[in-house]
């Protein structure tokens, strides 16, 4: 509607279309912020009023809860993320919200630089976070299935100590392997590099590389002194 | 437009603002496209003809002239709609002398975006800002003087809310203040839209009768004159004063009911057949929308598809005659080609070209990879230039087309049919949205809206790159329909279909036909429900093509749009009826109240037990002395948070069958807001008259009621707050009638999971689109009519009938039903046999299947709805939304970035296609 009335909001926008809001992956999320965007946002109908049956707009959102969680561990501020449930009809709210983000995101100032985090190495994040995605999928539905259909449920789910403890178990400890054998695809590096390069303590640099080797996924190079992949 | 001379006032924005005699009518019109109108200097004087000059496209041609048709028709309906009420009638109103008096349809104008000021709302005395507003209800309705109308106009009060809302969208700090009588939010979510417009801080709602005091003429603000009960008289200011004013039948109606033969009734609103709201008293003739009456937008819809219905009954034996088969050159197998893009960028007259540099779109789009062609055009829709799309497809070697125009939800189908046209499959074109979401959203921002046009084309561009042929499903259509619930709605609905040629299977739970209206015995209008009910059942029963299942139960009900299968237990045993579409008229309840006694005294009954009663002639209830009804039992509270709409017309109407049987009896109706909305407001009046004595109660004071003895007399003692008076006044009644809500019929969510639709917040059937689509469900195939899409009168329920009859057989009078193309697909060679995806589908969609390398997932294609959620679910990557792949989407996100490397990612892409 707001085309239709002829709203007027800022014109930074770049708009996708897709047919439910949960068709929305997070890897779009993420090559959109690999490839430089400041913000993503997503937008859904109102929870609740799905124009399918599926309520997808419920997966979208506790996508969007998890993305925000991942890009916090990576260092991006969560709020380059919002999704936003409205119907076609709210016009004046969608250019409000728009108008809103889009101010948001410019006080953030550009991607990375505003968080101040290196260009090359949140790339490098990005890209370990989507290859893990598959993952993060089972995980999300094996272990973070929020029981009741309601945003308060939602908002109250991933921001629980017990989620926080399943992300910390399930997701940070992989995303850490996935950052490690990207940088060892790279050439071998030995534990005290790693852990310099990825901001971590040796002990828990060690661990996954312990645990790594057991999985065979890396070899310790003894003459080198420093791990590379099997 | 620039170089016309006649500037006058436009008359779509209520003359507010200016407008010129070559003009487009406004923003949203259907074609988009300029017109002359009478104040041309030319039509008048023959003088003038600048616009000749200057139009490049010599479309202006002063020589034509009007032209008399004469088109022979088997069936008419008329839609005349309605005439704003004029309050400059009476010099009460203010309107017309002073100039911060507006009417609602000029503030809706003032409201509007492309309204007389873009959408701020200012004062026509000195272009403020109003900090403000009153608004007075009930302008010309619900009035006896002469001049204004006695009934009520029935869409006014949640306008009114609207014009709240969006007012304090506008501008936070607003003060709205709206007099008002009897609050009539009786439609479907209403109650919750009026409670969200009360709720806004600043907002008042004032029950009280008000008149215009004077002008101030400093400020030109507006004095109202009103009265509280707190408070009593007062006088106060406004900024603006805007006047509700309701519905009148259209202009010149007596004319028009002349000219088609046709009777009115004492309002000059259609007189339709007691029987059928849509019928005019001259066969063949049919109406649809206000002219019926006031009524709201999804009312005005369902009459329409009901008009289609009586009129497809009527001419069913031409049905299809006139239609011709389109016929597609072969397609071309175009998917070895390497993407040759071609690119139309629309200036949609000036929608797009004053904002975004067209030219050098255009410029822009042909330095992108893979496109061999683009041009512009003035409007892309136009026939001519459909036609030279595909010209131009053929000529160019075109194998994708990019329409860089309008949104894709209305013209995409056209621009698929050019695609078609030229041999290639019609899923080769994507449109790049440069006017909804660019030029009307960024109409002062010239440049970068310019840059966010070429920017979604190349997005658009690398989509096309990847996108693939698809084929929709033609499914055959079975031509039965299935009719859940044997009420009025459920049966005027069988026979509307049967009446055009179809089978029908009449599903009914009961052992009898009938539903709810066999409690019902007569209506406000004097219409004796049970012999209409006795002949609308014969006529079922007669009908060689209907088929009546009672006693039943559905125990499975499987299949998909054209095609389902619905297994029904039945007095006849187990049936399988094979049906095309479904239509679920299951209808509503009665609330058993635990309130006010009911249940511990026989004499505290419902309306319809009270109805029963006097249909029966029961002594008891006809001698006594004194009756109270009280209204709003088990609605409109936390539990059941929306209006039961029919109990007030339903306690109206036995109350003044009471006084006709006997009219020495005292009655008492205990009320919120009376809501007898349209021309039920005369019965009233009447009521009111013949002294029912009506009594205003709030929810947070409820009368109470009890048992005592009163000089010996047994009497039910009902204490309530007289609204004026403020004491506590007590009724010794004899007997109490309690308006209890219609609730949602039991079983209304099996139904809802058998057959794929889902339930509002109130647990009545949801439909697709609550204006639009109110017949429909979003589950293809499925239809809705009667009280299980919201409680109804019969007369609305018998409209809605129709509607579904006449939705139902757009699809079953074809023989086959094309399916979307754009659906999932499972590579099984990816596929780990998760179920992620068969639990995101709650279509059921999805099934495993086995295979040499075990479980695998497959969809099937009808019955998936293409929304995508188990693309997302699936961890490997197996099944994929087609349309929507992974792959396309992406190469969007990529080339949303215009940075060489990128461009030089997405080359890298293309190539491997």
């Amino acid at each position: 509607m707001a085309g239709v009335s002829r709203l007027q909001y800022t014109t930074e926008t770049r708009l996708i279309r897709v047919m439910c809001s949960g068709r929305v992956d997070m890897a779009f999320i993420l090559r959109a912020f690999s490839n430089g965007m400041d913000g993503v946002f997503i937008g859904g109908c109102r929870l609740n009023e799905c124009n399918y049956i599926t309520h997808g707009n419920y997966d979208a959102l506790s996508m969007v809860h998890l993305c925000r969680k991942i890009m916090e561990h990576i260092g991006l501020n969560p709020e380059r993320l919002r999704v936003e449930f409205m119907s076609s009809g709210e016009g004046i709210l969608f250019t409000e919200v728009i108008n809103d983000f889009g101010k948001k995101v410019k006080e953030l100032g550009p991607l990375g630089k505003g968080e101040g985090v290196d260009e090359n190495e949140l790339k490098s994040k990005l890209e370990a976070v989507t290859k893990l995605i598959p993952y993060i999928k089972l995980v999300e539905r094996e272990r973070l299935r929020v029981p009741v259909k309601s945003e308060e449920a939602y908002n109250k789910f991933f921001t629980s100590d017990e989620v926080n403890r399943l992300f910390n178990e399930l997701i940070v400890d992989k995303l850490a392997i996935s950052q490690i054998m990207l940088l060892l695809r790279e050439k071998p590096l030995s534990t005290g590099e790693i852990s310099e390069i990825l901001g971590l303590n040796q002990s828990e640099v060690s661990r996954h590389m312990n645990s790594s080797s057991r999985q065979g996924l890396v070899r310790y190079d003894e003459t080198r002194k420093c791990f590379a992949l099997a | 437009m620039e170089y016309c001379p006649v500037v006058y006032p436009d008359q779509y924005n209520q003359e507010i603002s200016k407008n010129k005699a070559v003009h487009i009518y406004f923003s949203q019109a259907v074609p988009l496209v300029t017109y002359i109108d009478e104040s041309c200097l030319y039509l008048k004087e023959k003088k003038c003809t600048i616009c000749l000059g200057v139009c490049k496209n010599d479309a202006i041609d002063f020589s034509q002239e009007a032209e008399k048709i004469e088109i022979k028709v088997g069936a008419i309906i008329l839609s005349p709609g309605l005439e704003p009420f004029d309050p400059k009638v009476s010099d009460e109103y203010g309107y017309g002398k002073m100039e911060n008096v507006v009417t609602s349809m000029d503030y809706e104008r003032l409201l509007c975006a492309t309204g007389p000021f873009e959408g701020e709302i200012l004062r026509a005395s000195d272009k403020k800002h109003p900090h403000k507003i009153a608004w007075i209800q009930c302008v010309g309705s619900r009035r006896v003087t002469p001049g204004n109308n006695s009934y009520c106009s029935a869409v006014c009060c949640t306008y009114t809310q609207k014009q709240v809302i969006l007012t304090k969208d506008h501008d936070a700090e607003a003060e709205c203040t709206i007099f008002h009588n009897d609050i009539r939010s009786y439609g479907k979510d209403f109650e919750l839209y009026y409670q969200r417009a009360e709720n806004l801080p600043g907002v008042r709602f004032i029950r009280s009768y008000v008149s215009i005091g004077k002008e101030i003429p400093e400020t030109k603000n507006v004095t109202l004159r009103y009265a509280t009960a707190e408070d009593g008289v007062k006088e106060e200011e406004f900024d603006m004063v805007v006047l509700s004013v309701g519905l009148n039948p259209p202009a010149e109606v007596e004319e028009l009911a002349d000219k088609f033969g046709i009777e009115l009734n004492s309002h000059g609103f259609c007189k339709a057949i007691p029987s059928n709201p849509m019928e005019t008293t001259r066969p063949g003739i049919f109406v649809s929308g206000a002219f019926q009456g006031p009524m709201d937008i999804p009312e005005s819809v369902f009459t329409a598809s009901g008009a289609g219905s009586l009129c497809g009954q009527t001419l069913d034996y031409r049905r299809g005659k006139l239609s011709k088969e389109r016929i597609y050159p072969p397609e071309r197998d175009v998917s070895k080609e390497e993407p040759r893009i071609g690119v139309f960028v629309c200036h949609c007259g000036a929608n797009i070209g004053r904002v975004v540099d067209v030219p050098s779109t255009v410029e822009y789009a042909l330095t992108l990879p893979n496109v061999v062609y683009a041009q512009e055009q003035l409007f892309s829709c136009a026939t001519n230039s459909a036609k030279e799309i595909t010209d131009l497809a053929k000529e160019k070697g075109l194998n994708r087309v990019v329409i860089g125009a309008c949104s894709p939800r209305t013209l995409e189908p056209l621009f698929r049919d050019t695609l078609r046209e030229a041999g290639i499959n019609q899923y080769y074109c994507d449109m790049a949205n440069i006017r909804e979401h660019c030029s009307w959203v960024h109409s002062k921002e010239k440049e970068e809206a310019t840059e966010k046009a070429q920017d979604t084309i190349r997005m658009s561009v690398a989509r096309a790159c990847h996108l693939e042929p698809l084929q929709e499903i033609d499914l055959p259509v079975n031509k039965t329909a299935l009719v859940v619930g044997g009420g009025i709605a459920g049966m005027t609905c069988a026979l509307s279909i049967a009446n055009q040629g179809h089978e029908v299977c009449l599903v009914e739970k009961d052992t009898d036909l009938g539903g709810m209206a066999r409690r019902i015995h007569y209506t406000l209008e004097g219409v004796d429900v049970q012999a209409y009910l006795g002949d609308v059942i014969r006529k079922v029963y007669q009908h060689p093509l209907i088929h009546v299942y009672t006693d039943a139960t559905i125990t499975e009900a499987t299949g998909y749009i054209g095609n389902f299968v619905t297994r029904v237990k039945s007095e006849r045993g187990v049936t399988e009826i094979k049906h095309g579409a479904a239509i679920l008229a299951i209808g509503a309840e009665e609330y058993k109240p635990t309130e006010y006694l009911y249940g511990e005294d026989d004499r505290v009954l419902t309306q319809l037990e009270l109805e029963d009663q006097i249909a029966r002639g029961e002594e008891r209830l006809i001698n006594s002395q004194s009756l109270v009804m009280i209204q709003c039992v088990g609605c409109r509270n936390e539990d059941r948070n929306y209006c039961s709409r029919v109990c007030c017309s339903q306690a109206i109407k036995n109350a003044l069958k009471l006084k006709e049987i006997n009219p020495e009896m005292d009655i008492y109706i205990l009320f919120r807001d009376m809501r007898t909305y349209g021309l039920m407001e005369d019965y009233y009046r009447e009521a009111s008259n013949k002294d029912v004595k009506f009594i205003h109660y709030e929810p947070d004071d409820k009368p109470q009621v009890e048992a005592v003895e009163e000089e010996g007399r047994p009497v039910l003692r009902v204490t309530a707050t007289d609204p004026i008076l403020g004491k506590r006044l007590a009724i010794d009644a004899d007997y109490l009638t309690l308006s209890a809500a219609v609730i949602p019929p039991a079983g209304n969510r099996e139904i809802s999971q058998l057959f794929k639709v889902s339930l509002g917040p109130d647990d009545f059937f949801k439909e697709a689109h609550v204006k639009l689509r109110p017949v429909d469900f979003a589950a293809d195939g499925v239809f809705l009519c009667g009280t299980a899409h919201y409680p109804k009168h019969i007369p609305e329920a018998i409209n809605q009938a129709y509607g579904a009859a006449g939705r139902a057989l757009t699809l079953l009078s074809h023989d086959i039903v094309t399916v979307s193309g754009s659906v999932c697909e499972v590579n099984e060679s990816e596929c780990v046999s998760c179920g992620a995806c068969i639990s995101a589908c709650t279509y059921g969609a999805i099934e495993f299947h086995d295979t040499r390398q075990g479980k695998k997932a497959r969809v099937n294609p009808i019955i998936c709805k293409g929304d995508g959620l188990c693309n997302v679910k699936c961890p490997t990557g197996a099944i994929s939304l087609k349309h929507f792949t992974d792959e396309e989407i992406l190469s969007q996100i990529d080339a949303a970035v215009p940075e060489e490397e990128i461009i030089q990612q997405m080359d890298a892409a293309v190539g491997d296609v």
